[in-house]
């Protein structure tokens, strides 16, 4: 197989890379660019766990292969913190003991991103389908999706 | 909402609130210590661990059958495939291993005994080329009649799982019967059964079901393991029992040299447990291919199916129960004969079966009880550990039950709850003593906030509305010396590092663990670190399973502090020339009742001493240990009726009650409100409390509404993956979920704490059955009571 040449913004910085036409983006994020925020959950799009913004839109890392990520911008955690309601998102997350284990954070934190960004008045309904896949085992989604609505609703 | 406006304390613990009003750091909904790291993406989990180049990944070669003779094994073309470093299989590892009894091992030897054991691995460079390898690996198998069923498998004549029974070790108190497939038998007799059921004016029969479960955690499983030159073995896991995995590892593979002492586990955070990652599953394969590849890191991670078929299960069960109450609201006699479907080994599994028959009689004093829980081999996959502990199993029958048992003698269900519940003192099944409980304050508090009695009529006409009311109890279950410990130290700051092993597995064990400590030496959270296991660095902790750590390891830490804090007092005495007894703690600093201008900040002493008139320093470093062992317990009873022994340290109980709604056309469910009021003993931090609610309730209502695990004829599981086991999204939450805290102290318990974990998805099942009866009528006895299910028996009944 014939590598190809990819270049892409990473968290604001220049990225120049050669991938394997069939590497997964996930893999590549996390095993050559150390990138651990998205995780490996079912590998097959269900969780939600892998997920990160390509051009502000949220995508499962695990179902996008590494070259579709030639010319974008792409943000992971790492690198969301500097956004207005990543930033406000987590500041609530952390007051009202969202998470449990955790893992599911990262994915849901970008979910919740993307949704504020486009829809800072999103209702309760439009919150738990923004999430809705990102998949938590832990908390019952009740204290997520209420630190969403006080985010939105700049409480 | 306003957490504190939802703990009761019942007036016997009125000293009690008092006291709890006087706290400054329990009792408080702090934030979590490991809040940050997680919401900022900084929370490493194994997986993310990086091993550098040398790293190694293995891929498994798993059986494709559910009963097979190994008669050949052939690796030859796998070893040829270029970046294949090695290919192990059982022929490597002879040993059996197990937490309660050995039936396992490492590789299948011989035989294999359920669909995806693993029977080989290969180790190589890269991930893919493993698995490709893995591939070429030729097994030969001769297929062997199979078990798919436990009820079958106890009949005559059926095959064997495990003929060599009679050979296995395992701990006293389990009672296999070799030659049958029953790997434990737990009896309980008590009172007098005959007569219980003469005495009663309703007897009633009936069967329930319960299928398999899955943990789910988000997280898949992965173990790196390390063979060093020198010959230790580094583990690093994601896992609930490190210390657990320590042992069984050291043991199991004590051929290749390896000590206590040179085995050493390391567990950062884990992406949720629930019991899937206690005990040892795939980790020991881990630690083997280490010992096969000495020197290079080797790395297993289980993908999405694995962790469906390769790890722990819930068990299934088939509850047959029989029970006699009199008119007047009394149970009289109880005859619960419990079949496990317990999979092909149950080094861990058969402790659930042991539990749940311990406790069968659920939280009601019954004088005159037959309890029969048998732990059944099948050829399906193992079973073992799951959130409840197979509590939850048999409280859909018992409680289903118990309602049924109600309406039938013309009784509301609820006042026949509690005429019924178990009071403090009062005799358990095995002959042991009940705790103190508030299950009569969770009763009255669910049943106000359900507006139990009440009929809710439904506006479309196509919708009904069900209401019910179950209780719950749980014991952690563990072997009578489970111990845990702590270490505590000061830095020079005044600000201090706790080391223990219980695991944070989102419980929030850490938290709690810092508030503990920050109640006995005034800190404030902020002020305290907590961190995950390393069985080199921490010490001792037997497992975080059962709901036990808030209690166990919350001793420990107590301890831990008290003694770090005695440390302190003796040197401030004996350099300050203060007697001790004036002394105490406050805001960082000592200080003295009869002097009250002396303060002492942490920060100027926990490290460098103190500094004498003379201008010497005494003292040093300020550090504190603490151990706990529940030392009244004893698993040694009588075989034939379970009597003599103290198998349980406490029962957590309460009481769940819900409104549900019913689409009488297509039995479609949704949950209006449900209310949940646990007895905690005393909540160390509210939030998290509510977390455990919130979360088990959804968790619960999944496995009554829709998951199950589905095999096919042949024992493989057709459901491995999250679009065909469904689990709750977000869409799928409560209308509304109403946690309730009742603080009525444990005294052996950290400031009157037990524990919560796992209680609040157990009364889930039966809540359901009972709301689905309540409002259209009919009796769904078979988990999971789908909207399926319900619409059909609404169909058959013409109603």
């Amino acid at each position: 197989m014939k590598a190809h040449r990819i270049n892409f913004t990473l968290n604001g910085e220049k990225v120049s890379l050669e991938v394997e036409p069939n590497d997964v983006l996930l893999d590549t994020l996390r095993g050559r660019l150390g990138i651990k925020s998205p995780k490996v959950g079912c590998d097959r799009g269900d969780c939600g766990t892998c997920t990160v913004l390509m051009n502000g839109r949220t995508v499962r890392s695990c179902l996008a292969l590494a070259v579709e990520a030639d010319g974008a911008d792409l943000v992971t955690l790492e690198g969301a913190g500097t956004r207005k309601w990543t930033k406000r998102l987590q500041a609530k997350f952390h007051e009202k003991n969202a998470f449990q284990c955790g893992f599911c954070a990262p994915g849901v934190i970008l979910s919740a991103t993307e949704l504020l960004e486009k829809n800072p008045k999103a209702s309760q309904h439009d919150i738990k389908e923004a999430i809705a896949g990102n998949l938590c085992r832990c908390t019952g989604y009740e204290p997520i999706v209420e630190a969403i609505a006080e985010t939105a609703k700049g409480k | 909402m306003d957490l504190q406006k939802l703990i009761t304390r019942p007036e016997k613990g009125a000293k009690a609130a008092k006291a709890a009003d006087a706290l400054e750091v329990v009792g408080k909904s702090v934030q979590r210590v490991d809040g940050l790291e997680k919401i900022k993406g900084a929370a490493r989990y194994t997986d993310d661990l990086e091993f550098g180049p040398g790293l190694l990944y293995a891929a498994l070669v798993e059986s494709p059958h559910a009963h097979a003779r190994i008669k050949a094994i052939d690796t030859a073309r796998a070893e040829k495939v270029h970046g294949v470093v090695k290919v192990v299989t059982g022929r490597n590892f002879k040993h059996k291993f197990g937490l309660y009894m050995n039936d396992r091992y490492i590789f299948a030897n011989d035989v294999v005994r359920f669909v995806g054991e693993q029977v080989a691995a290969v180790v190589a460079t890269d991930p893919k080329i493993a698995l490709r390898a893995a591939a070429l690996v030729k097994v030969d198998y001769e297929e062997l009649p199979a078990v798919m069923d436990a009820v079958k498998g106890l009949e005559k004549g059926s095959p064997l799982v495990h003929p060599d029974l009679k050979d296995y070790t395992h701990v006293p108190w389990f009672f296999p019967k070799p030659g049958t497939n029953i790997a434990h038998w737990r009896k309980i007799r008590k009172g007098d059964l005959a007569k219980g059921f003469r005495d009663a004016d309703l007897v009633l029969e009936d069967t329930y079901t319960v299928p398999r479960y899955a943990h789910c955690a988000i997280e898949p499983h992965s173990a790196i393991g390390l063979y060093d030159a020198s010959g230790r073995l580094t583990m690093w896991t994601s896992s609930q029992s490190p210390f657990t995995q320590r042992h069984v590892f050291a043991e199991t593979l004590k051929a290749f040299g390896l000590s206590h002492k040179d085995v050493r586990v390391i567990s950062t955070y884990i992406g949720g447990g629930f019991g899937g990652k206690a005990g040892v599953t795939m980790e020991i394969i881990a630690a083997a291919l280490a010992i096969a590849v000495p020197g290079r890191p080797v790395k297993l991670l289980w993908n999405r199916a694995q962790e469906f078929y390769n790890t722990y299960q819930r068990l299934g069960v088939t509850a047959k129960i029989k029970m006699g109450a009199t008119k007047a609201g009394k149970i009289t006699a109880l005859d619960f004969k419990l079949y496990w479907d317990s999979g092909a080994y149950v080094e861990y599994g058969a402790n659930v079966v042991n539990a749940a028959g311990l406790s069968a009689s659920g939280p009601y004093r019954v004088d005159n009880i037959s309890v029969d829980s048998m732990c059944t081999y099948t050829n399906l996959p193992p079973c073992g550990a799951y959130r409840g502990f197979g509590y939850s199993e048999f409280l859909f029958g018992l409680e289903s039950h118990i309602t049924r048992m109600a309406e039938q003698l013309g009784l509301d269900p609820v006042e026949f709850r509690k005429k019924n519940a178990i009071k403090e003192g009062e005799t358990l099944p095995y002959g042991a003593h009940m705790n103190p409980t508030g299950i009569r304050e969770a009763i009255e508090r669910v049943e106000k906030e359900i507006k139990w009695g009440v009929k809710e009529k439904s506006k479309d006409p196509k919708k009904a509305f069900g209401k019910s009311l179950v209780c719950f109890w749980k014991a952690p279950a563990m072997p009578p010396n489970a111990s845990s410990s702590a270490f505590l130290k000061f830095n020079e700051d005044g600000s201090v590092n706790i080391l223990v092993s219980g695991m944070d597995m989102g419980q929030g064990l850490l938290t709690v663990m810092a508030q503990i400590a920050g109640e006995v030496l005034a800190l404030p959270v902020s002020k305290i670190r907590v961190e995950t296991p390393d069985t080199d660095r921490n010490p001792y902790e037997w497992q975080t399973v059962g709901s036990h750590v808030t209690w166990g390891c919350g001793n420990a830490v107590k301890r831990a502090a008290l003694e770090a804090r005695e440390r302190i007092f003796d040197l401030v005495q004996r350099v300050h020339c203060l007697d001790k007894s004036t002394l105490y703690l406050q805001d960082e600093c000592v200080k003295c009742r009869t002097k009250p201008d002396f303060s002492l900040p942490f920060r100027d002493f926990v490290i460098n001493g103190i500094q004498a008139e003379d201008h010497t320093f005494k003292g040093g470093p300020i550090m504190g240990s603490g151990v706990f062992m529940p030392e009244f317990t004893s698993a040694i009873s009588d075989p034939e009726t379970g009597q003599g022994g103290h198998p349980n340290v406490h029962y957590t109980t309460g009481a769940a009650g819900v409104i549900l709604e019913v689409d009488k056309e297509t039995g479609k469910m949704r949950i209006k409100k449900v209310a949940l009021a646990v007895d905690c003993g005393k909540a160390i931090n509210p939030d998290l409390v509510k977390g455990q609610i919130v979360g088990g309730l959804l968790q619960g209502f999944a496995t009554v509404l829709y998951e199950d695990m589905r095999y096919s004829e042949k024992g493989r599981l057709l459901n491995p993956n999250f679009s065909d086991y469904k689990i709750p999204t977000s869409m799928d939450m409560p209308d509304e979920v109403v946690p309730i805290i009742i603080e009525v102290a444990q005294p052996d318990g950290p400031f009157g704490a037990r524990g919560v974990g796992e209680h609040t998805m157990i009364p889930c099942a039966p809540l359901i059955a009972n709301a689905v009866a309540d409002a259209v009528g009919v009796r769904v006895k078979s988990m999971p009571v789908t909207k399926e299910k319900v619409a059909l028996a609404v169909k058959a009944a013409g109603k």
